[in-house]
């Protein structure tokens, strides 16, 4: 007990001694660099930390620490980036799931998160936290510019396709909520299955006009390989997800011609995505994804608003978040009330590149000042 | 109609594939009484040196040559170096030990090859799809895997039933003293029997890899599969392996397919689709569980 008593008083004093030391402020990354979809977290990760490099703020520390991929673990690390490290921004997580395990504890205690990726539906509505930004999308948000942007390209008869878990049937729900019309089929696949042959024949068979998918990571892979080969000739549409710069890479030519919508494109012409293409080309000799460039704006964001007040002033430090007072890589970005983006959605195309490998070429605007359904929910 | 029998040619691909994994899991068991969970690592063992080497040389084929003999070769070394000491431990053991080279070779690939999938795309000669009579399309490559999946069942039948070293393995099932007392050395036998079921695993895991993806874990929902295909067909037999894998095959593509659309019958389609995937998902398993309740060795016990 008298033990417990010790070490409880050493902590105290560490954390007077940080506070007096002042104004140094800490950031903890929780992002997935290891086991499947870490090239999403690595992604996050080099655009963050690009972003800090170029501010040439010495005084901004950031920790990273790397999730697995795992809840549990995820939670931890948060405890320990809050209570050890006395972190005043948390940020860097990719999936929904490990997002709903640490953002509502975090937020609740005082931190500020913000999402440099996972919106998931209920931190956007009823779970909404005036501490919780994100700096990224809705979950919804580009399914649903798919839908809308096919309605209007006059594809009448869709089939759709999503792994059976919560970001999947979100993902279909979100495209028929703004495709207003009705679906030939919906298809529901494994999580990880790599073998989609049934599928294809039941796309074949049915009289569809159009396919849209979203099929993250390795499954998007197998399917976009087995679907060249089948012979089936339909439009191919889906999310940037299942599109990304890495992933396209390893589809090879299968994945020319798809078209999918994205908050974001490596060609998108203005002066903040200029320079950050091209910075990112040579600090890490590799054309950026869209995770890297949600990872750059997020840093971007934390740093204006860093410039106005200290985190330690909770109030003045939201408020210039909420003013979002940053050149974004997108162009124009601002925050709904419930402190998630409203932002146009882009349509591109996959093409052929100059070294003969696919690439994203911006094709156009898909929905513009695209806001989620969930604000109606959110009272903070 | 013509989606029954493209289903039917997928779940008969599917089942050959399962065959390759199931044959050499359950020849390993059946004469040397071992439970392997490691065999789904010689299948990715396969895959990435199938990648690997077709990414250098630019020829499928000498990559999956390499392939083959990657994986036999890995299979032989695991053989020398751990599990010949397993032979004599209760199957608990086996299971542990086995597991932790599930892990090793997890992380190892991990380690030499990055997180990231590998690309493997099927050789040019094999790629787009042919038509059927019947009028239906059809991919090549995956019906040359069917192809494959034959010829090694009826190879490993001509193998067991008219050779010396079939006689040997046959012999080996029903009594290890026994052969070693008439001068066979079992140790090389054994070693070779190992690499024999590897070199399968491995032949699976770079055939599937052109079709879907080379990454890390890919053996282990396979391998489940595997296992769900012996315990049908009956621990140790090879027939039962085929008979099993087929079924398993074609089960398991039917289903994914035709139950959301049976749910569709008296459901909204959303809630069809979601009843009928989960319903599917566990099929095999139902099946498994209807076929030990009547036969509770399998189709084709061993060893009765």
């Amino acid at each position: 007990m008298k033990k417990l008593a010790s070490v409880g008083l050493g902590l105290l004093m560490t954390t007077a001694m940080a506070a007096a030391q002042a104004q140094e402020v800490k950031i903890g990354m929780i992002t997935t660099l290891s086991g499947g979809g870490s090239h999403l977290g690595v992604d996050v990760r080099d655009g963050f930390l690009l972003a800090i490099e170029r501010s040439g703020r010495d005084d901004v520390e950031v920790l990273v620490q790397d999730d697995g991929n795992r809840p549990d673990l995820a939670r931890s690390l948060s405890n320990e980036f809050m209570q050890r490290d006395n972190v005043d921004i948390l940020t860097g997580i990719i999936f929904s799931n490990l997002a709903m395990a640490v953002v509502p504890a975090a937020v609740r205690q005082g931190t500020f998160y913000i999402s440099p990726n996972a919106g998931p539906s209920d931190l956007a509505g009823r779970m909404c936290h005036e501490n919780y930004f994100n700096a990224a999308y809705q979950n919804d948000n580009l399914h649903g510019a798919m839908g809308a942007y096919m309605r209007e390209q006059g594809y009448e008869r869709p089939i759709i396709m999503a792994p059976n878990y919560p970001a999947g049937t979100d993902a279909l729900a979100g495209f028929k909520h703004l495709y207003e019309g009705e679906v030939v089929d919906e298809i529901y696949t494994q999580m990880g299955q790599t073998d989609y042959a049934a599928e294809i024949a039941q796309i074949r068979a049915s009289d569809a006009d159009s396919l849209f998918f979203f099929l993250p990571g390795g499954m998007g892979i197998s399917f976009m390989k087995q679907w060249e080969n089948s012979g089936v000739d339909l439009p191919v549409f889906g999310a940037a997800f299942s599109f990304d710069e890495i992933i396209i890479k390893a589809v090879g030519s299968a994945a020319i011609g798809a078209m999918n919508t994205s908050l974001w494109a490596y060609d998108l012409d203005n002066e903040a995505n200029h320079a950050f293409v091209e910075a990112f080309r040579d600090a890490y000799d590799r054309t950026p994804t869209l995770y890297a460039a949600q990872g750059y704006d997020t840093a971007n964001l934390i740093l204006s608003a860093l410039e106005k007040a200290h985190p330690d002033d909770k109030d003045a430090f939201r408020e210039a978040l909420r003013e979002a007072d940053f050149d974004s890589v997108r162009g124009k970005f601002r925050f709904g009330p419930n402190h998630h983006p409203i932002q146009d959605i882009f349509v591109r195309e996959v093409v052929e590149g100059d070294d003969g490998q696919p690439t994203n070429r911006l094709v156009g605007i898909a929905v513009e000042d695209i806001q989620d359904v969930y604000h109606t929910q959110c009272q903070m | 109609m013509t989606l029954l029998i493209e289903q039917l040619i997928n779940g008969l691909q599917l089942g050959t594939m399962l065959f390759l994994m199931a044959s050499g899991l359950t020849l390993v068991f059946g004469v040397m009484g071992l439970i392997n969970l490691a065999h789904g690592s010689f299948y990715m063992v396969g895959a990435y040196a199938t990648a690997s080497v077709t990414a250098a040389t630019g020829s499928f084929f000498i990559g999956l040559a390499a392939g083959l003999a990657a994986a036999a070769a890995v299979g032989a070394l695991v053989e020398l170096i751990v599990i010949r000491r397993l032979y004599h431990r209760p199957h608990l053991d086996q299971v542990l030990a086995t597991f932790a080279l599930i892990l090793i070779f997890s992380e190892g690939t991990r380690w030499l090859f990055g997180s990231s999938p590998l690309w493997l795309n099927p050789p040019a000669l094999l790629s787009g799809s042919v038509t059927l009579p019947g009028g239906l399309r059809y991919p090549i490559y995956r019906l040359v895997l069917i192809a494959v999946g034959v010829a090694v069942a009826v190879g490993m039948y001509f193998l067991i039933t008219r050779t010396r070293l079939g006689m040997r393995i046959r012999a080996g099932e029903s009594d290890r003293e026994m052969i070693g007392a008439l001068g066979v050395n079992i140790a090389r036998l054994y070693t070779l029997v190992f690499a024999m079921g590897a070199a399968l695993a491995g032949l699976a895991g770079a055939l599937v890899g052109a079709l879907q993806s080379v990454q890390v874990g890919m053996g282990e929902p396979v391998l489940i599969l595997a296992f769900v295909v012996i315990v049908i067909g009956g621990i140790g037999s090879i027939k039962g392996a085929l008979y099993g894998a087929i079924l398993v095959g074609v089960v398991d593509t039917l289903g994914r397919v035709f139950l959301p659309l049976f749910f569709r019958q008296f459901m909204s389609p959303s809630e069809a689709a979601g009843v009928g995937s989960a319903i599917a998902a566990m099929l095999i398993y139902i099946l498994m569980a209807v076929i030990l309740a009547f036969k509770p060795k399998g189709l084709f016990a061993a060893n009765e």
